[in-house]
């Protein structure tokens, strides 16, 4: 066996995950922010592995 | 062989290095345009620069854990001090920028406290075990290394019990965040960087190269790219918070009840865990990463054909413990590498140092081990 079959299961994975996603929660573009935070006037409000929760 | 026969050849050959290399191009254009398309256009932009760490860090064979391996088994300073370069470029623009754009903008600034400092250690141990950090973990598994790819699931599952836990742990004593702020703050930081460069120096082989030019390319491009995601999200480059809501919107899909954690039933968390993966930030760069490493194993010739390697059973299953403790204690420690250590120096967190400190210590003890778990053969 080699590492493309490894490799594989790693893409697998990724759209496994995001099949999966994109039926339970479809994204909404109508509501995306601007392309940049910076200069967009708006709070940062992603999730952070630094963050407590809000 | 006739002009003809070659044509003929030619004409039936599968598609080769050139067609293949087009197609992983391409493939990374359609997908980055799909999700700025039907999520966003900041959402496909993220995407894009985690497709760039990925690509950076393997293409360029940089990363976290083996630098620390290099340094404390071989004294060879030069992936070590790559980190600390392109955190200190980073520092340089963004602790100004999170003084002049205070709220538009967050650095990844989090407490000291016993369990953070508990957390880094364990990280640094378990990082060194498996050989892959929070972006390693996903470099590797993406370009096909069987040990990340079992680790990465267990990863997720372990950041996601850690989150769950995370204000009871916090709750065991804490500072209040410390950060160094300002054009102070930044000198301070780049002085400490500094010291932290000429101790690793000071420690090296005699003969030992100080700093590669493949190494500080590569921390110069990921400082670019650490730059890129703060000005486009508006935080810091991060992994575990993006592992951790895949297994949390597993656990809910599952049935399971967030409500019973504080920090999964906060409004924040529930938001999140009820939007589109292709919206959180982490996740995103994540993902990137993961098909960015992909696509340079695809890309080089030969490097997908190579032979798994093979391990005793006691090996996979320290893998799966590591994994999961990576997870876990990345959370407890407000960061991994990336989170913590990177993201926390460059924008001026003092728990950022700490962890650096603690991992460190933790990584001694995580290369001892690595052999004893079959991870490696014994010397």
């Amino acid at each position: 066996m080699t590492r493309s079959f490894t490799a594989s299961l790693a893409l697998a994975f990724v759209a496994a995950l995001l099949v999966f996603d994109l039926t339970r929660t479809p994204p909404n573009p109508y509501q995306a922010p601007a392309i940049l935070a910076f200069g967009s006037g708006s709070a940062a409000s992603g999730g952070f592995c630094g963050a407590l929760p809000d | 062989m006739s002009q003809a026969t070659l044509q003929g050849a030619a004409e039936t050959a599968p598609a080769g290095p050139f067609g293949k290399r087009a197609g992983l191009i391409l493939g990374a254009l359609v997908i980055v345009a799909l999700v700025a398309l039907f999520a966003g256009a900041r959402y496909g932009l993220l995407l894009a620069i985690g497709l760039g760490f990925g690509i950076a860090l393997e293409g360029m064979r940089f990363g976290f854990a083996g630098p620390w391996r290099a340094m404390i088994l071989r004294r060879e300073p030069s992936g070590v001090l790559a980190q600390l370069l392109a955190i200190a470029l980073v520092a340089v623009v963004a602790i100004p920028l999170l003084s002049s754009h205070a709220g538009e903008l967050v650095g990844a600034q989090a407490p000291i406290g016993f369990a953070m400092v508990g957390g880094a250690f364990v990280f640094g141990a378990c990082m060194q075990i498996v050989l892959g950090c929070g972006s390693g973990t996903l470099v590797n598994a993406g370009s096909g290394n069987p040990v990340s790819l079992l680790a990465l699931p267990f990863f997720a599952l372990g950041s996601f019990a850690g989150a769950w836990g995370l204000i009871w742990w916090t709750d065991l004593g804490a500072l209040p965040i410390l950060t160094l702020s300002g054009g102070a703050g930044l000198g301070v930081t780049l002085v400490l960087l500094a010291l932290a460069a000429a101790i690793f120096l000071w420690r090296a082989a005699p003969g030992a190269v100080k700093l590669s030019r493949r190494h500080a390319i590569a921390a110069v491009v990921l400082a670019l790219l650490a730059i890129g995601n703060l000005l486009v999200a508006g935080q810091p480059w991060g992994v575990v918070y993006g592992l951790g809501l895949w297994a949390a919107k597993g656990y809910s899909a599952l049935g399971g009840d967030l409500s019973a954690s504080a920090f999964w039933a906060a409004p924040g968390s529930m938001e999140r865990v009820q939007s589109s993966v292709l919206t959180d930030y982490t996740s995103l760069t994540d993902i990137g990463i993961i098909l960015g490493a992909f696509g340079v194993a695809a890309w080089r010739r030969g490097a997908l054909a190579a032979k798994l390697p093979t391990y005793p059973a006691r090996a996979w299953v320290a893998t799966i413990v590591a994994g999961f403790l990576l997870g876990y204690s990345s959370r407890l420690a407000f960061g991994c590498n990336v989170g913590a250590f990177f993201s926390g120096i460059s924008t001026g967190s003092l728990h950022g140092w700490v962890w650096f400190i603690a991992a460190f210590g933790g990584a001694f003890l995580g290369i001892r081990l690595r052999p004893m778990l079959g991870l490696e053969a014994r010397s």
